[in-house]
């Protein structure tokens, strides 16, 4: 049986206010517990909630971002469940009429192409606290600084595919929210949480199999992971004539599976209604039109422009405006270098395996855009080559200098006298001369072939500083001489 | 002392004839010598309302001279009081001290009040006859057998007993004007969002209204001022000017137009209670008030929307009560399923449990529709009736109350009985206009209110005709025998 995999999913993005969503206390990470919970945090008799309209223009940034329909009368509902780190014992959250309505974003795949996800809806709602359970000898600690914290929670269409597609999502909204400044996107922190709800069907069946939720998921890899797993999980199930059941589901990453937490029967009724202590907000037209004019280029108009600016394709333009960061790093490069093809190529190729092999992002990379964007220079002014150019990437990473002192300290400048050259050559071929023989006996066929190994001579002699283009010619004339 | 008014008081300190400490003590002491009879206070806090009325007098003496200056009152226990016990009449709160002062709270202290107590409440200010208070039943001093009404009926019995001039109430569904009706006050319902919320426990957030409860309209304007306005800390309350309501006093009613709602008068209706109403509305028409019949048609429906409402709200709003963070704790939970439950079900009392359950059932997935929407409906055709009948008149006039208070007990068994008690004032909470209750007479020794309603922001209007009234009455002088 050929299987689709069906994904949708539900992010958690936590908004960077300065203070709280219904409060004035602070949301900064990692103060001591409970520092941070005013007498609204912790949910005090008689105390009420008081909108924070930065978290409001926040959402509507991110609203105008997917192009999404703004509830222009949006309003918040309570969620009624019982927790000891949700202190009213309701949350309160948007059900109904969220702020964010229906909006799109567009993701490149590892294929070329780009994909429209549909984004159904986004909605501001308060985090909850923490329970702590380990140092407590028996009981449970809870710590409320984070209760209370902006959350947009944007929820998708189920209309990725595969896992590979449903991290390409995951990583756009995380680059969109960056660009947006709303949200700081560190996902070890919890600034950005995950919850995939996932099911498969035959190949070719328009309805949709039963699906599960894979709660609270927290990196890009665990994403790809978790789902990867649920599929094979709910594959293995069907083909052995079981049958999915609607549930809850944690991904457990050092065993790599995902077990049950809850199911449907489980469930809370939360029982929404909406919040009587904050009145609807009402956005006005106006106020949407001042934000749009503030909206930074957002990643589909700057692949666009990379495309038409800088002649990328549709892929590399998309794969360099995934980050606010590596897109500001390739316009450097491709500034100071003077050729955003070859700017395009070293930003996504050697850095990229670079950062990958460091395992940091591109804000901390160990070469900077101004060094690299100098290197460009040197290698399009035929200083050196571009395999030369690799050993001075290197070095810049190594922390040895700039390109022109490298090249320098190492002597790694082109050798482009041909007087040098010939002289070179001219060593080479009487240090061969059994091949010189068989290569004057040879067809053309066989003669393409040895051609390489007398320029392969040739450059190792020169300790690949020969310029090879004129190492190609002289060789050439040589050889018929 | 204790027969002297909030607006005597203010003009006796003016004058000197007595310090707000001389006042305090003799306040206190009349309630610790009176009170056990009524159970009208949870807390007396005579250290606060000694140290008050002290930095009263000496701001009296620097200079200052407003109407609460070394006024004494009394907060209703669901305003919280800093450092001072909060029960809400609930066994839950009861080892609950605030840890901060509720906008009303704060306010008044500002303006030099002086607080002598916490005032008894049903719990969480559900019930009609102060009977559900952890406390015990407040006794009405018109007769010690009888209900003083409720929630909160602490504040009634004390204003009436002249064990202190003025107190304040809150109102979900005629908690204010209830109790005054049957102790024989005069009690304000505001218009919803005009005195903040802020640190008033909620029972049922869109109806809750702080208000006034004294003797007399004129004090209630007193008092009013000093708790009406916009607080930026209640989303809920209204950026509007607050006026002085005690220079709206002395309005001519002539040309003013009274509707009486036909429905107000209908099966029901104690028919003593109907002809006390029609003196009241004939001393009007004497004031040279113009009277109308008027309809609210949808008024029958009332009730059951605001007992779907009210519990809905109050069932998520207790929710916190969970004794996790403060309150009541059950002794040795066994996981965090049995502390929940047994904290609740311990510290809860039954008439609060009962409204928690119809409140869950009503939000229930499936029922939602059918009762919480269907409510809302209502509430909003409600409030359309009240619309169009302001076209055509400035105040309506009816009964508070439908009986006079009842004996002690006498409707336990049957809580729809005693929920039925709340007929004619749970509209204004429905459409969150404002609404007065004053004194108009007596039957068998037990008194009986007439309520007021206006338009939105009409304060002043229903304290106008209220005093107007009183000018020529003297139903609000009479004390009841033995206080």
């Amino acid at each position: 049986m050929q299987w689709e995999v069906v994904i949708g999913l539900e992010i958690h993005t936590q908004l960077a206010t300065q203070s709280k969503i219904f409060s004035g206390s602070a949301t900064t990470f990692g103060s001591e517990p409970n520092t941070q919970a005013s007498l609204i945090d912790l949910g005090m008799p008689g105390v009420l909630p008081v909108l924070n309209q930065e978290a409001v223009r926040m959402a509507c940034m991110f609203g105008l971002a997917i192009d999404a329909e703004i509830g222009q009368h949006n309003v918040f509902a309570r969620k009624n469940y019982f927790y000891p780190d949700l202190p009213k014992g309701y949350q309160i959250s948007q059900m109904e009429l969220p702020i964010v309505g229906k909006g799109h974003l567009d993701i490149a795949l590892e294929d070329g192409t780009v994909k429209r996800i549909g984004i159904t809806r986004a909605h501001l709602e308060e985090d909850a606290g923490k329970s702590l359970h380990e140092d407590f000898a028996g009981s449970s600690g809870i710590d409320l600084n984070r209760a209370g914290t902006p959350l947009l929670e944007i929820v998708s269409e189920p209309e990725m595919r595969s896992a590979k597609e449903a991290v390409a999502y995951v990583k756009a909204i995380h680059a969109l929210v960056r660009y947006l400044g709303i949200c700081d996107g560190n996902m070890a922190e919890g600034s950005l949480r995950c919850d995939c709800n996932v099911s498969i069907r035959p190949k070719g069946q328009a309805e949709f199999g039963t699906r599960c939720e894979i709660k609270n998921v927290n990196s890009f890899r665990f994403i790809e992971r978790a789902i990867n797993s649920e599929v094979q999980r709910q594959i293995e199930l069907i083909e052995d004539g079981g049958k999915v059941i609607q549930e809850t589901r944690l991904y457990d990453p050092n065993k790599d599976e995902t077990r049950s937490m809850r199911s449907k029967e489980e469930a809370n009724d939360y029982r929404y209604f909406p919040d009587p202590d904050l009145l609807p907000v009402v956005i006005e037209s106006a106020y949407l039109d001042d934000l749009r004019a503030t909206l930074p280029e957002l990643p589909p108009q700057k692949v666009e422009r990379f495309q038409s600016q800088y002649g990328l394709s549709a892929y590399d333009a998309n794969v360099l405006a995934s980050s606010r960061e590596q897109a500001e790093y390739f316009e450097k490069v491709a500034a100071i270098g003077g050729d955003a093809k070859l700017a395009a190529n070293w930003v996504m190729v050697e850095l990229g395996s670079l950062l990958n092999k460091l395992g940091v992002e591109i804000d901390q990379a160990p070469v900077t855009a101004e060094q690299l964007g100098g290197m460009l220079l040197r290698i399009r002014d035929n200083t050196i080559s571009g395999k030369i150019a690799k050993t001075v990437f290197e070095a810049m990473a190594n922390g040895e200098g700039d390109a022109d002192q490298i090249i320098k300290d190492k002597d790694l400048i082109v050798e482009s006298d041909s007087g040098v050259i010939e002289k070179i050559l001219d060593e080479v071929l009487a240090a061969n001369a059994e091949q010189l023989e068989q290569y004057r006996a040879a067809d053309e066929a066989k003669r393409g072939k040895m051609f390489g190994f007398f320029v392969g001579q040739a450059m190792r002699a020169s300790k690949g500083k020969a310029d090879p283009q004129q190492v190609n010619q002289l060789l050439k004339s040589k050889l018929e001489g | 002392m204790h027969q002297l008014t909030l607006a005597e008081i203010a003009r006796g300190l003016a004058d000197k004839s007595f310090s707000a400490e001389e006042l305090t003590r003799a306040l206190l002491q009349r309630i610790h010598q009176l009170d056990p009879q009524l159970n009208s206070f949870i807390s007396v806090t005579d250290e606060l309302a000694i140290s008050q009325a002290k930095a009263a007098d000496a701001r009296r003496a620097a200079g200052e001279n407003g109407a609460l200056l070394g006024a004494p009152i009394a907060h209703k226990d669901l305003f919280c009081t800093q450092g001072v016990r909060t029960s809400c009449g609930s066994k839950m709160l009861d080892s609950f001290t605030a840890p901060y002062d509720a906008t009303v709270v704060a306010k008044l202290a500002e303006a030099g009040a002086v607080t002598l107590g916490k005032t008894n409440m049903d719990e969480f200010a559900m019930g009609s006859a102060n009977e559900s208070s952890h406390y015990g039943a407040v006794k009405n001093p018109w007769n010690l057998e009888h209900v003083p009404g409720g929630s909160s009926g602490g504040s009634a019995a004390a204003v009436a007993a002249r064990l202190l001039p003025a107190a304040t109430g809150t109102d979900t569904g005629g908690s204010i004007r209830q109790p005054a009706a049957l102790t024989s006050l005069t009690g304000l319902k505001p218009t919803y969002g005009r005195v903040s919320r802020w640190g008033m426990i909620a029972y049922a957030s869109s109806l809750d209204q702080g208000g006034p409860m004294a003797r007399t309209a004129e004090d209630c304007a007193l008092l009013l001022q000093g708790m009406a306005g916009f607080d930026p800390k209640d989303s809920t309350s209204i950026d509007e000017p607050v006026p002085d309501y005690s220079t709206s006093l002395n309005g001519s009613l002539q040309g003013l137009r009274i509707g009486l709602p036909k429905e107000y008068f209908g099966a029901g209706l104690d028919p003593r209670i109907a002809d006390l109403v029609q003196a009241s509305v004939k001393e009007l028409e004497k004031l040279g008030a113009v009277i109308k019949e008027i309809s609210l048609p949808n008024m029958q429906h009332a009730i059951p929307a605001y007992y779907v409402i009210a519990p809905a709200e109050a069932s998520s709003n207790l929710s916190r009560f969970d004794g996790v963070r403060f309150g009541y704790r059950c002794e040795n939970p066994k996981d965090l399923t049995d502390l929940y439950k047994r904290s609740r079900g311990e510290g809860f009392g039954s008439e609060v449990q009962r409204r928690i359950m119809v409140g869950t059932y009503a939000l229930s997935a499936g029922y939602y529709d059918a009762y919480y929407l269907k409510a809302q409906k209502i509430r909003r055709l409600i409030k359309n009736d009240f619309m169009a009948a302001f076209e055509g008149v400035d105040v309506i006039l009816g009964p508070t109350t439908p009986n006079l208070a009842w004996k002690i007990g006498a409707k336990n068994a049957d809580p729809v009985a005693a929920y039925l008690e709340d007929v004619y004032t749970i509209t204004a909470n429905l459409a969150g206009l404002p609404g007065l209750s004053m004194p108009a007479g007596f039957v068998d020794g037990l008194p009986v209110g007439v309520q007021l309603l206006a338009p939105y922001f009409q304060e002043g209007r229903l304290l106008n005709v209220a005093h107007q009234y009183q000018q020529v009455t003297d139903w609000h002088t009479r004390a009841p025998n033995g206080f």
